[in-house]
């Protein structure tokens, strides 16, 4: 016993163990999540979705998509740049992962407790660009090459409205750690920043939504993998496992910047009733079940609305969200510089 | 080093035709310049936006296209040919290869070309039932259609709307046919079977239903802003090109002019129905999109007519020479049994000569020309397929578009490869 205390008191064998905990929430939330799109893409299609697999309405299809991936044959093109095609999809994972160490699951974990931890977050996600660059690039495929290109001129642009967005929320709290913004959240829901500085972080809010929706390629911002367009785009060439890879990463990332929409304007892991049901589990409780809700959100968008231009993409970018991102900073420090 | 012409495969083999065509006009491409941005790009025909089987060979600065080139034929098989060692009568199956998702009309097409040849018209039941078959189809066509159009500019729950809507019609298909798919349903002189009371029901009470569904299916994309400026102004083709390019049906309309064989060139009984020809001057995606949604309606409108005002009556005619007779008679009566032999064995051997006859289909003017030696075959068939024809005009529409664009215009154009390859 007292071993295994001393082995966790290891400052190396705890960073490790911190480490890996959002693992235990991605793995089975990616499985839950790849399952539910199905269902709600279905069922928004007058469809069952699957049925069969597993039983009650098909509980364990993605475990058997899982199954499938994992025993697929890991075709690799032959004229491809071996070395960063096999390398791509992991990048393009870490980058998604690496988000998961600041975001504040509950009031007592947070993977590193750092105060810088926002800007962090929007460093470290852009990470994935590269991962898809690397990927398109080397598959030697010039539809993949469009979808990259295409990648990365989006997330790159729209990075910019959305960290002014967040930058609005950064004003208001004083403070870089996603803790601290928690925390000024406290009390009912009308405290959370989206309803409770109406209305310049319901704006903030808004811009930040649609960015992150454009930073994980999701529709009407999929431009990047336009499946009636650029066939499957930069992951065209990609099979097996690193095609499991590429969507595992695109899952997380979904979550990602829910987490971070849901931590910066609708209270983080703060029950929406003041002080009841509150506490570090019932935080937990609060924090994924907001976090799910902005994935349904995501979904809900997808299966209903088409998929914009990259001419129109970039007009909604720089005509239309930085100028609104712009002003709003500027409403916002006016107002902290007369309340206070 | 000198400069060196990009060629299909790094200048070992031979190039293509095609690829050829795309590289001398304009301007040379080069292959060490550096900071161009020329590329040339194959789509299909295996590409999920190319519905079915058409090949472009795009050539592009960036992402905008400066020419493009279709190539079709990859769906050929010869129906042409074929039909020169079938009889009359067994050609009508292959007919509903040629259009798969509109096929009443395009037996309708053959069997009316035929009679013409033949100096024969079916009895009056006949051509009602056949003008409502031939307005089922336009309508499970341009469903089809309305959900694919969708998906190619990313809006992927309509496509199994409007599928649900479609496969009431091929039940209805099932009931009065026979089959849900491939009908075959039109004969020389007539039709298959008469239309029962059950299928008329059916469809009375799917023209009923279908106006509210369509509104449902509309109210995703009408008013939706992305889907607008994903359609609007792409695509252009004038009005001289689109004559020039003899394109028909929804694309020539799209591009404002108002030609309707269904009205200009009457044939069955259309010109006792009350139908507007829709015409849209917009030239481009869009108004071919409405141009297709608006003929839904009319097509309703056609058939809740053509239902009222069908009279009681054969629907086969008196030609006993021409018409294959009814399985239950050759059994039991010896004239028919003699009928059916010589039909069969020797085909109804029109007199000698030449005929056209189109008819508008749903993708245009479909037609069918006939040249007869005065044998149980024909000398010579050609089809004029309209899907064939509106693909030519599209180096044209895509010029200066974007890659993006691309999927919206095949899609605003509805090409269906089995009618195009033949």
């Amino acid at each position: 016993m007292e071993s295994i205390q001393a082995i966790l008191n290891n400052p190396y064998v705890f960073a490790a163990l911190m480490a890996l905990a959002p693992l235990l929430w991605i793995l089975p939330y990616a499985l839950f999540a790849i399952w539910f799109e199905r269902k709600v893409s279905a069922h928004m299609q007058d469809r069952l979705g699957p049925m069969r697999t597993g039983g009650w309405h098909g509980w364990s299809q993605s475990i058997a998509d899982l199954v499938k991936l994992l025993l697929k044959e890991d075709l690799i093109p032959a004229k491809s740049k071996h070395g960063l095609f096999m390398l791509a999809p992991y990048v393009v994972f870490v980058g998604s992962y690496a988000a998961y160490a600041v975001i504040p699951f509950t009031s007592a974990y947070v993977g590193s407790e750092i105060n810088v931890g926002i800007f962090y977050f929007v460093a470290v996600s852009s990470l994935v660009v590269v991962g898809i660059l690397m990927g398109a690039w080397s598959s030697n495929n010039k539809w993949s090459l469009f979808g990259a290109m295409r990648s990365a001129a989006q997330i790159v642009s729209y990075e910019i409205p959305g960290t002014l967005a967040i930058l609005a929320v950064v004003m208001v709290v004083g403070s870089l750690s996603l803790q601290d913004i928690v925390r000024a959240q406290e009390g009912w829901f009308w405290n959370w920043f989206v309803f409770g500085k109406f209305p310049f972080l319901f704006i903030a809010f808004l811009i930040y939504f649609l960015c992150s929706l454009a930073e994980v390629n999701r529709t009407p911002f999929d431009i990047p993998e336009a499946e009636s367009e650029l066939v499957a785009g930069y992951h065209t060439e990609y099979s097996g496992m690193r095609f499991a890879m590429f969507y595992l990463a695109e899952y997380a990332n979904m979550f990602a910047v829910s987490a971070v929409a849901v931590t910066l304007f609708f209270g983080g892991w703060q029950s929406p009733f003041g002080t009841f049901l509150s506490g570090p589990a019932w935080g937990v409780f609060w924090f994924l079940s907001k976090g799910m809700g902005f994935i349904f959100l995501q979904m809900w968008l997808r299966w209903t609305l088409p998929r914009l231009r990259v001419d129109q993409l970039m007009y909604v970018n720089w005509k239309v969200l930085m100028p609104f991102a712009f002003v709003n900073i500027i409403f916002v420090g006016l107002w902290m510089m007369i309340a206070q | 080093m000198s400069k060196q012409k990009l060629t299909a495969a790094g200048g070992t083999e031979p190039r293509s035709a095609l690829l050829q065509a795309l590289l001398d006009k304009d301007t040379m491409l080069e292959f060490d310049d550096p900071l161009g941005s020329d590329m040339v790009l194959n789509m299909g025909p295996q590409h999920p936006a190319t519905h079915g089987v058409l090949r472009l060979l795009i050539r592009l600065d960036g992402e905008t296209v400066v020419r493009a080139i279709p190539d079709v034929g990859y769906l050929h098989r010869g129906y042409e040919k074929l039909a020169e060692s079938c009889s009359y009568h067994e050609f009508i199956p292959h007919t509903d290869r040629l259009d798969y998702l509109s096929p009443i009309s395009n037996n309708v097409a053959y069997v009316l070309a035929v009679e013409k040849l033949l100096g024969i018209e079916a009895p009056p039941r006949a051509q009602y039932i056949r003008v409502i078959g031939a307005e089922l189809s336009r309508l499970a066509s341009h469903l089809v259609w309305f959900g694919s159009m969708a998906m190619d500019v990313g809006a992927l729950t309509l496509l199994l709307w409007t599928f649900r809507e479609r496969e009431r019609i091929q039940d209805i298909w099932d009931i009065l046919t026979g089959v849900r798919f491939t009908t075959s349903f039109a004969r020389i002189g007539g039709l298959a079977q008469d239309m029962s009371d059950e299928s008329a029901q059916m469809t009375k009470e799917f023209i009923d239903q279908l106006p509210k569904n369509l509104d449902e299916c509309e109210s995703l994309l009408n008013k939706n802003r992305i889907f607008i400026g994903r359609c609007d102004g792409i695509g252009i083709l004038s009005k001289e090109d689109a004559i020039a390019m003899s394109a028909s049906g929804p694309v020539l309309r799209g591009s404002g002019v108002a030609r309707d064989i269904r009205r200009d060139e009457p044939y069955l009984v259309y010109p006792e129905l009350d139908f507007d020809v829709i015409t849209f001057d917009g030239c481009d995606s869009l108004s071919r999109y409405y141009v297709r949604l608006n003929e839904m309606r009319e097509s309703i409108k056609i058939i809740r007519q053509a239902l009222e005002k069908m009279p009681k009556g054969p629907v086969s005619a008196q030609e006993p020479k021409r018409v294959l007779p009814k399985k239950e008679r050759i059994y039991t009566k010896m004239e028919e049994l003699i009928h059916d032999f010589m039909l069969i064995n020797f085909g109804i051997n029109p007199p000698v000569g030449e005929v056209y006859h189109a008819i508008e289909s749903s993708k245009g003017e479909l037609g069918f020309y006939i040249i007869s030696d005065g044998r149980g075959h024909p000398w010579r068939l050609k089809i004029r397929s309209p899907s064939f024809m509106n693909i030519q005009a599209l180096p044209i529409m895509l010029k200066g578009g974007m890659i993006s664009d691309i999927v919206a215009i095949i899609g605003s154009i509805d090409p269906v490869m089995g009618e195009a390859d033949k």
